[in-house]
């Protein structure tokens, strides 16, 4: 997998293309740990992001508790079969997921 | 039917997933159907890696076989760690706000095939999924 990141002062976005995995989702979790700080407004651009598993879906839950807390986080461009998983396990409720 | 033995270790993941796809590749299944697969193999796959022989090490032994008209994957996965059912493992509460990750693997691997069974024989942990295919061959 690979993260490509857009920082323009507080707002950060990301963008995922391959699998968020077991194997790939501890290095979203890492590079999130150090960037989060001072960010208000973070985006999730998933246009190449291909799959997803509950690794990933546990990434996406702690990083949306944390911006409950410091500002806002919306999900964009999620394919059909993400949005499948997100449907499937009630996460569509919990995010802001963007056309 | 096709076999691999491998380590159960949350790096040999990608070998597991190659794998179950190499023996689907001549159908070509419909990609979401696919993925689908691919979702409860990880699920199961990650499963006995992190907990079939914690604090030690073991193997993971998985068959895949491939039926036509209609297509269909039977994955069976073979281990001899601690005896584990999870069949029994309850659903997580998918409208509790906060929500209980625990369970969501296997919730996942429910979700995404037609049939799960598990057996505990001779020492061994036998987990068994079937999922029906579309292909894209005419």
């Amino acid at each position: 997998m690979n993260i490509d990141k857009i920082l323009e002062d507080n707002k950060l976005i990301i963008r995922l293309d391959g699998r968020l995995d077991t194997n790939t989702a501890p290095k979203l979790e890492e590079e999130l740990k150090k960037d989060l700080p001072n960010i208000t407004e973070l985006v999730l651009d998933f246009e190449d992001l291909k799959y997803i598993s509950s690794a990933g879906l546990r990434v996406i839950l702690s990083t949306q508790k944390i911006m409950n807390k410091q500002g806002n986080l919306a999900i964009e461009n999620v394919n059909d079969f993400v949005m499948e998983v997100f449907e499937a396990t009630g996460f569509v409720n919990i995010l802001t997921i963007k056309e | 039917m096709k076999k691999i033995t491998i380590p159960a270790k949350i790096e040999n993941l990608p070998q597991a997933i190659d794998f179950i796809n190499q023996q689907l590749k001549p159908f070509e299944p419909i990609s979401q159907a696919q993925l689908q697969l691919e979702l409860a193999v990880e699920e199961v796959y990650v499963n006995i890696a992190k907990y079939a022989y914690e604090p030690g090490e073991g193997k993971v032994f998985i068959s895949c076989e491939i039926d036509e008209n209609p297509l269909q994957a039977t994955v069976q996965f073979t281990d001899s760690g601690i005896p584990y059912n999870p069949i029994d493992n309850k659903a997580p509460d998918m409208k509790s706000r906060e929500k209980e990750v625990g369970g969501l693997g296997i919730f996942l691997i429910k979700k995404n095939v037609d049939d799960i069974s598990y057996q505990y024989q001779d020492g061994k942990n036998i987990l068994t999924i079937r999922k029906k295919l579309g292909t894209n061959i005419q």
